[in-house]
């Protein structure tokens, strides 16, 4: 038997190489994650801390001002004629000028727009630093506490509803379109004509869908990492195992909703009809707790809801398997029962 | 709607079988109703003496189908893609076999985005092929080919019922199942018209040779059907069509007798009598008009 192999083995196999043949699919599928967190990178990058551009005006004080100023990291101190310091002020060059005249007594006056935001903070922290630097004592003794632990920020949050909702999206289309298009080229009833076993043709579209998913996943999960330190505190193994059934269910709908589809636009239409209550509802980017209390119940039997729930306990609680048995059980039922609806009703010619 | 109002065949192992027909006439109907991608409304159909319903599989394994514009995935080789089909056979001959009798040797590696529409479509026989049916389905396996290509799938069909094959074929090229078919069934409107081979189809018309004539004046038809070897008359715009025994006998006859009514001939033309004119003559058309062609 040279060249011949089990059916399954062959589907798949031609499913992978027509899947990584068209660039342009390697593009949406891989190119598109990433410049989603890129995006979000750019979004939710942790800002070092402003720094104050100032204008000493140059007179006999005002190297004390300077003196008191420089050394703090925050300022960045020029010292000009009072001529060109305003012209910096004006053209916005400069937030704030520090005028030191001369006089028995050391004192100052601030020249600035209180219009201007970033010139009401600088005079605040100039003050501040100035008179700190001569002596000031706070009454109330202050600690600043960034509340920015890793698994507590949004971007913890963001990224396994990011996770989910790649994974709908990539079992929807990548299984839909394909099949559809199939459908349309009448390969799939060029497919039936032969013994080929129905059920091998969609365990093959299933399994390559979710072998493809596999490097979607770890291109948002690494990027996410080294990006914005977003690590996973559950085990790589729940992970796997959430990230699995997930493909699995929304596999499985992709097949379902594409059973009878006979042109692309049905099938995109069919698509965003059941996508959009989960883009909503199922807590991509915000939470779902929001929503009215009667409504909630509903909305965690929709699948991404399980899928995102059960991504952000691994990931941003470090839950095990058990904490998330309820939701993987859902994933579960709906893979199976959308796999078994399709192929009862999915249309070959 | 009914595709078919009646159709009633047996195809003999070993012979090539042609559904012939114009567009629409219900051959592709016919074909995938044996093929069993169709259900038939009522009626018996058996293949290889199983049925459709009950030996599904027994059937597909020993059938090999090649669809009408079936677009095979343009990513995958020659080779991938006869493998695939390959693996959904129990036996069947290599990919690389299935290759060489449709002559693709050079292209095995290449895309199927990559080949010729003649290629392609020695391919999709291929793909019928590897099977190693005993029963070939090929619906208008040439249809949209250069004269090239077709040539050559002829005389893969034709290599193939040497070898013992089955063929089961469906065209509107009259030539085509003049040159391959043992049988030919000529279909209309759901029906079959006329069964036979080639040369009984032909001999049917009563005259194997038929005189095309115009003339600048009218001559009666009784006068013309009168005349000597004239075995019908059909009529299509200003043309007269005399499909006749003997040539030689009608000729002379037919211009002396223009003569005396001091008509002239604006055209002749004699020519062997094709499946075409058996068709317009149980018709009244022909069998490609050219409004229905795509």
């Amino acid at each position: 038997m040279s060249g011949n192999g089990h059916p399954l083995r062959q589907l798949i196999i031609s499913r992978i190489r027509e899947f990584y043949r068209e660039p342009g699919v390697l593009f949406w599928v891989y190119g598109f994650p990433i410049l989603l967190a890129v995006g979000l990178g750019i979004a939710f990058r942790e800002q070092p801390t402003e720094r104050v551009v100032m204008d000493v005006e140059r007179g006999a004080r005002s190297d004390v001002v300077v003196t008191a100023l420089e050394a703090d990291e925050r300022f960045i101190v020029t010292t000009c004629e009072p001529q060109e310091c305003r012209r910096r002020l004006r053209t916005g060059k400069t937030a704030i000028v520090v005028v030191a005249p001369d006089g028995a007594a050391f004192s100052v006056e601030y020249l600035f727009d209180p219009s201007r935001p970033e010139s009401v903070l600088a005079r605040r922290t100039v003050d501040d630093a100035l008179q700190n630097a001569n002596g000031r004592q706070d009454a109330v003794p202050v600690t600043d506490v960034a509340f920015s632990e890793p698994g507590a920020r949004y971007i913890d949050f963001l990224i396994p509803g990011l996770i989910g909702m790649n994974l709908m999206g990539g079992g929807l289309w990548g299984v839909g379109f394909v099949v559809v298009d199939m459908r349309i080229r009448k390969l799939l009833k060029r497919f039936i004509a032969t013994p080929m076993k129905k059920s091998d043709f969609m365990v093959a579209v299933v399994f390559a869908r979710m072998l493809f998913l596999i490097p979607e996943i770890l291109i948002v999960l690494v990027f996410a990492r080294f990006a914005f330190g977003v690590v996973t505190h559950g085990s790589v193994v729940a992970l796997a195992a959430v990230i699995t059934l997930g493909a699995v269910a929304f596999s499985g709908i992709g097949l379902l909703v594409a059973s009878r589809a006979q042109k692309l636009e049905t099938v995109s239409g069919l698509m965003n009809l059941v996508m959009l209550p989960m883009w909503l509802l199922s807590g991509i980017f915000f939470s779902y707790e929001r929503f009215p209390e009667a409504v909630v119940p509903w909305i965690r039997a929709l699948p991404l809801t399980a899928l995102n729930d059960a991504l952000r306990a691994v990931m941003q609680d470090g839950s095990g398997l058990g904490a998330v048995g309820g939701e993987l059980a859902g994933l579960a039922a709906y893979g199976m029962v959308t796999f078994v609806l399709a192929l009862r009703w999915f249309r070959w010619t | 709607m009914e595709a078919l109002v009646g159709i009633d065949l047996t195809v003999s192992q070993g012979e090539c079988f042609g559904l012939l027909g114009p567009n629409g006439a219900g051959k592709t109907t016919t074909i995938e109703i044996l093929e069993g991608l169709l259900e038939a409304t009522s009626g018996d159909v058996e293949v290889l003496g199983m049925r459709w319903g009950r030996d599904d599989d027994a059937i597909r394994h020993r059938i090999g189908i090649s669809l009408q514009e079936t677009k095979l995935a343009e990513k995958l080789s020659v080779r991938e893609t006869l493998t695939l089909f390959r693996s959904f056979y129990v036996k069947g001959i290599s990919a690389d076999e299935a290759i060489a009798l449709v002559s693709l040797q050079e292209k095995a590696a290449s895309w199927i985005g990559k080949l010729s529409g003649g290629q392609k479509q020695r391919l999709a026989v291929a793909t019928a092929l590897v099977g190693d049916p005993d029963l070939l389905f090929l619906d208008e396996p040439t249809t949209g080919l250069d004269p090239q290509s077709r040539r050559q799938l002829w005389e893969i069909i034709r290599e193939l019922r040497g070898r013992g094959r089955t063929v089961l074929l469906t065209t509107h090229y009259m030539d085509e199942a003049e040159r391959l078919c043992d049988r030919i069934a000529i279909v209309d409107h759901g029906e079959i018209i006329a069964l036979g081979s080639p040369q009984e189809l032909i001999a049917g018309l009563g005259g194997e040779h038929v005189i095309e004539i115009s003339l600048d004046g009218e001559r009666p038809d009784a006068v013309l059907e009168a005349l000597p070897g004239v075995r019908s008359l059909g009529r299509e715009g200003p043309a007269i069509r005399l499909t006749v025994s003997e040539p030689h006998v009608t000729l002379p006859a037919l211009l002396s007798e223009l003569s005396k009514a001091a008509i002239e001939l604006t055209s002749l033309t004699t020519r062997h009598a094709s499946l075409e004119d058996v068709f317009v003559s149980l018709t009244g058309r022909h069998l490609r008009d050219d409004s229905d062609e795509r």
